[in-house]
């Protein structure tokens, strides 16, 4: 804790002599380091600390009985022992046996997955289709984004109360499905119907989001371009395909990174409307979930767990952003001393397309959950 | 995500949209009416179920009639009621309160940050905003082993400790804060900031006395983003949470019945209902603080 402090506190402090390079902007950099201190030092708190304390936890046993072969483990330091207990399913010196929390780490790792490519697929077509729609003039406007904006205001929680009910055994869901002659399912028992059952209500919920920032990128393409394309004789797949999806691709880019970070770690959906559970008992026992569940036999163990989880996270968004175009960092913070100054300028207008993209970019972060 | 709200209230792009749409058909309308309608239905349907189940008596709980019947305020005197155990009333004061220090310790650091990264240059500014930025894609999950060992060293884990569940929030209220705000600071006039300067007023004054006032929608717009986002946080709340500080979305979740084994459906629907609307009303309030935010903050010509 105190050492990043310490280490970004350098240059605000007053005595600091190798800092005369930058006379120029010494007076701003000083300024800028005691504005930006205080959050530096607070995600320091609540990030950093626990982050760096999970990973040396994680190295640690855990005292008490091992669940897994009933031995009496006192605490100690533990090596890999505790990755090689969830990555290579090693409990002691057996394998995890089957109905332990350990062997169940690569299920929740592929239902992890999978909830993310399919929920992330879903949402970027219906958030594509919904956004065209919403991007075309139409009296009523108002409505429409007051009605879109209602999944993604109801906390996750209730959500999940919301689709329970609705995909009770008796409820709505199975009465609709029964009035074209499907028997009714058990929604939240059997493997498939629960997986099933948080992907409608995820994609439901997080769409919205999607369309939104879609739209976003939509509206910064001008009309002359495809009526360009229609002079020239584009078919309406090819304007779509040649001219919406590159011309929408960084916003699209960063939407679904997002998505895909927030599916990665989805708590709240699976652990309120299946509790992890469906057919054989964990089929929607997702990473997190798992890590709660550790949480309660051993603290060192779950840290582990929970530090593979960080890393695949951080993985997955710096193969974004590195290979997948999702230009998050380097866009925000051009300043008003860059060109968009000189543009708005000229155009007189402060909303062009440009800047609200990054605007709803920037202001979505961490909103769709 | 609501800047492109102010986008599509500007009318520059739907006039030759307009004309390049000109040979539409009637069935062409029908198409795209049918799309509206689908998108309203998808957003309101099942909402509308929820509050017309909170106002259903608890003996129809599975009636599937499309409109209200057996019209009651029972699931809403359950929902309160604490005869089970549920302390629903506690939860909303405690979500209150919870949202609303976080929110102020986010808001009252980030202003700052986010006014640095907008307006300075300074060494290590595109490291800083790497840093915000991935905390704001940080698993809380991770955040939860080592802060339950350290809470519960400290004991924090009981009683009214509210500092467990604001603390952890921090996390991701402040990120949002800074990315947010350093957003709306830098679609800012800051020309009138330079004549404040030449007529001498200090930086401080400048931002205080001009910057400050001409920055509020997009102050308040943030502060409702944050205050939803914690309003909704589940997974930190439901480990660092007691029954005396629980918020409404842990309440919701652990909601108990009469019977065990069976969901309280009805008096859950009304709970929801009563945490939901309050937050509708402010998202479509502050969608136009933002749209009137956005547009009168320009400078024109």
């Amino acid at each position: 804790m105190s050492t990043i402090a310490d280490s970004t506190s350098g240059p605000a402090s007053k005595a600091a002599p190798p800092k005369l390079r930058k006379s120029l902007h010494a007076g701003q950099g000083r300024t800028a380091a005691l504005l930006v201190l205080p959050t530096l030092v607070l995600l320091g708190i609540v990030i950093v600390f626990p982050l760096i304390k999970a990973v040396i936890m994680s190295f640690q046993k855990d005292s008490g009985l091992d669940p897994a072969t009933g031995q009496f483990v006192s605490g100690g330091s533990a090596g890999l022992d505790n990755y090689k207990h969830w990555l290579l399913q090693q409990c002691g010196d057996i394998k995890c046996p089957p109905g332990t929390l350990g062997a169940q780490f690569y299920d929740a790792l592929w239902v992890t997955l999978f909830f993310t490519v399919t929920t992330v697929v879903i949402e970027v077509v219906l958030g594509i289709w919904f956004a065209m729609i919403m991007n075309r003039t139409f009296k009523g406007r108002g409505l429409v984004r007051a009605a879109i904006l209602i999944p993604w205001a109801i906390p996750t929680a209730v959500t999940a109360k919301l689709w329970l009910f609705i995909l009770a055994f008796e409820g709505i869901a199975n009465h609709l499905l029964g009035l074209v002659g499907i028997s009714p399912l058990l929604w939240t028992g059997d493997a498939w119907p629960s997986r099933f059952a948080i992907i409608i209500a995820d994609v439901w919920k997080t769409t919205p989001f999607m369309a939104l920032l879609i739209l976003a990128g939509l509206q910064i393409i001008g009309a002359d371009v495809y009526e360009a394309a229609k002079i020239d004789g584009a078919s309406k797949w090819q304007t779509f395909t040649r001219i919406t999806i590159p011309m929408i691709k960084v916003p699209l880019m960063v939407a679904v990174l997002f998505r895909t970070l927030d599916v990665l770690r989805i708590y709240d959906l699976p652990a309120i409307l299946t509790n992890g559970g469906g057919g054989s008992g964990h089929a929607t026992t997702t990473l997190s979930i798992l890590v709660i569940n550790q949480i309660r036999q051993g603290f060192n163990s779950a840290s582990a767990l929970s530090t593979i989880v960080f890393l695949i996270i951080a993985f997955t968004a710096f193969l974004f952003i590195k290979f997948g175009g999702a230009d998050v960092v380097q866009r925000p913070p051009r300043g008003p001393s860059g060109k968009k100054k000189k543009r708005r300028k000229s155009q007189g207008d402060a909303l062009d397309g440009d800047s609200n993209i990054e605007g709803s970019v920037i202001g979505s972060i961490g909103t769709g959950r | 995500m609501s800047t492109q709200t102010a986008a599509t209230t500007t009318a520059p792009r739907e006039t030759p949209m307009g004309e390049l749409r000109q040979p539409s058909t009637g069935w062409k309308h029908a198409r795209m009416y049918g799309g509206l309608v689908l998108i309203i239905v998808w957003g309101l349907a099942p909402f509308y179920w929820m509050v017309v189940t909170a106002f259903r008596d608890v003996d129809y709980t599975y009636d599937t009639t499309p409109w209200p019947t057996h019209v009651t305020l029972d699931n809403f005197r359950t929902a309160f009621s604490t005869d089970r155990g549920n302390h629903f009333a506690q939860a909303l004061v405690n979500s209150v309160i919870i949202g609303i220090l976080t929110t102020a310790v986010a808001m009252l650091v980030g202003v700052f940050t986010a006014y640095a990264l907008s307006r300075l240059n300074f060494p290590g500014k595109y490291l800083v905003l790497g840093f915000i930025l991935g905390a704001s894609m940080f698993p809380g999950v991770a955040l939860v082993a080592p802060l339950f060992s350290l809470f519960s060293t400290l004991g924090w884990l009981n009683g009214y400790n509210y500092q467990a569940l604001i603390i952890p929030d921090i996390s991701f209220a402040l990120p949002l804060t800074v990315y947010t705000l350093t957003a709306f600071f830098s679609e800012m006039p800051w020309e009138l900031e330079e004549s404040a300067r030449i007529d001498g007023c200090t930086p401080g004054q400048a931002f205080r006395k001009i910057m400050l006032p001409l920055a509020a929608p997009g102050l308040f717009t943030t502060a409702i983003l944050a205050f939803i986002a914690s309003w909704n946080e589940f997974l930190l709340a439901a480990q660092f949470s007691t029954s005396k500080t629980q918020p409404v979305t842990v309440a919701i979740a652990n909601f108990t019945g009469s019977q065990p084994h069976q969901e309280p459906y009805t008096a859950v629907m009304a709970a929801g209902t009563i945490v939901t609307v309050p937050l509708i009303i402010m998202v479509l309030f502050f969608q136009r603080a933002i749209v009137s935010g956005l547009t009168a903050g320009g400078v024109k010509g």
